[in-house]
C-alpha cells in the first residue's frame, strides 16, 4: 500500500490492528448474512476437519503399540478424561463427550489461528459466547434436574453465619450470572490481546531504526501466544469441569 | 492539532484502562509467586494443584483483559 508512509509519521500505525478479525463474506461482495460462508466459518470448518481427521486417522487402526497419530489422540483423551474424572467425579464422566469437543474445537481453533494469513474464530466474542453461554444453560439445567429445588442450596452457605447468608446469597447470585459472560470473553479477549499485539509489533517493523527489535519481539509475543492458545483451551474445559461439578454437587 | 475534548477522553480512558492490564500482571505474578513458594516447601503435593494454579492464572488474567477490552471499546467502538 503506501510505502512512503511509515507508521509514525502518518500519527498511527499503516494498518489497523484489529483488521484481521473482520468477518468478511468469502463468495459474494454484499454484506454478510445468515447464510453467507465467511472466513470464520470456513476456519471453524477446518478446525473440526481437523478434529475428525486426527481422531479416524488415530482411531482406524486400533494397534497395541500405538502409531504415532494414535498416540496423540490416546494423549488428548487421556489428558480430558482424567481431568473431568479428577474435578467433577466418577458422576460427570457422562459428560465428557461434551466437554472433550468443546476442548478439540477450542484448541484447534486457536491453533489454527496462529498461522499467518489465518482467521481465529475463538477471538469473536459472539463464537466464545454461544460456546459460554451453552455451557452455562447446559449446566443450570442439569443442576435442576439432578437435584430440584435443593440445586438453590449452592447459593445459600449453611456453614456461614446466619446474618450473612442473605448477604452472600445475593454475592453469589451475581457471580453466577457473572459466569458465562467472564467465561466467555476470557477465551476472546486473551486471543484477541494477543494477536493484536503481533500485528502492532509488525506495524513498527515499517520503521527502520526498531525494525531488529520488533522482529525479536514478534517471535517472542509469537512463542507466548503458543502457549496462550494451549492453556486457554485449557481453562475453558476445567472451568466447564467446575461449573458441573457445582451442578452435580450444589451442596456446600 | 486537530480532534476534540471526546477524543481526548477517549485517549485518556483507554491509556487509563492499560494501567489496569497492568495491574493484573501484579495478580498474576502474585498466583504463579506463591503456588512455586508453595511447591518447593511441599514438592509432593504440587503437581496435584496445577489445575488450581491455572484456575487461579486465568481468574486473574480475565479481569486484566476486562479492561484491556475496555481500552479497546474506547479507542475502537465509542
Amino acid at each position: 500500500m503506501a510505502t512512503d508512509v511509515h507508521g509514525e509519521e502518518a500519527g498511527g500505525l499503516v494498518f489497523h490492528p484489529l483488521d484481521q478479525f473482520e468477518v468478511k463474506s468469502l463468495f459474494s461482495d454484499g454484506p454478510v448474512n445468515f447464510i453467507s460462508i465467511t472466513n470464520s466459518t470456513l476456519w471453524m470448518a477446518i478446525a473440526v476437519l481437523c478434529v475428525v481427521l486426527l481422531f479416524v486417522m488415530g482411531t482406524r487402526k486400533r494397534a497395541i503399540i500405538p502409531t504415532r497419530t494414535q498416540s496423540i489422540a490416546e494423549l488428548f483423551y487421556g489428558f480430558i478424561y482424567k481431568m473431568v474424572e479428577d474435578v467433577t467425579g466418577h458422576d460427570g464422566v457422562k459428560y465428557f463427550p461434551y466437554i472433550f469437543t468443546v476442548f478439540l474445537f477450542i484448541f484447534f481453533a486457536n491453533f489454527l489461528g496462529l498461522l499467518p494469513l489465518s482467521y481465529t474464530p475463538t477471538a469473536q466474542i459472539a463464537v466464545t459466547a454461544v460456546l459460554g453461554f451453552g455451557v452455562f444453560i447446559a449446566v443450570t439445567i442439569i443442576g435442576f434436574v439432578k437435584n430440584g429445588a435443593s440445586f438453590l442450596g449452592l447459593f445459600w452457605m449453611s456453614d456461614a453465619p446466619l446474618v450473612l447468608r442473605p448477604v452472600i446469597a445475593i454475592i453469589e447470585v451475581i457471580s453466577y450470572f457473572v459466569r458465562p459472560v467472564s467465561h466467555s470473553i476470557r477465551l476472546a479477549g486473551n486471543l484477541t490481546a494477543g494477536h493484536a499485539m503481533i500485528k502492532v509489533f509488525a506495524g513498527f517493523a515499517a520503521i527502520a531504526a526498531v525494525a531488529p527489535v520488533s522482529v525479536v519481539a514478534i517471535a517472542a509475543v509469537y512463542g507466548l501466544e503458543v502457549l496462550v492458545a494451549g492453556i486457554q483451551a485449557y481453562v475453558f474445559t476445567i472451568l466447564t469441569c467446575i461449573y458441573l461439578k457445582d451442578a452435580l454437587h450444589p451442596a456446600h | 492539532m486537530e480532534g476534540n475534548i471526546a477524543q481526548l477522553g477517549q485517549f485518556i480512558g483507554a491509556g487509563l484502562g492499560a494501567i489496569g492490564s497492568g495491574l493484573a500482571a501484579i495478580g498474576v505474578g502474585n498466583v504463579a509467586a506463591n503456588y512455586l513458594g508453595g511447591a518447593l516447601r511441599n514438592p509432593s503435593a504440587a503437581a496435584s494443584q496445577t489445575a488450581t494454579l491455572f484456575i487461579g492464572l486465568a481468574f486473574a488474567e480475565a479481569l486484566g483483559i476486562f479492561s484491556f477490552l475496555v481500552a479497546l471499546l474506547l479507542m475502537f467502538a465509542v
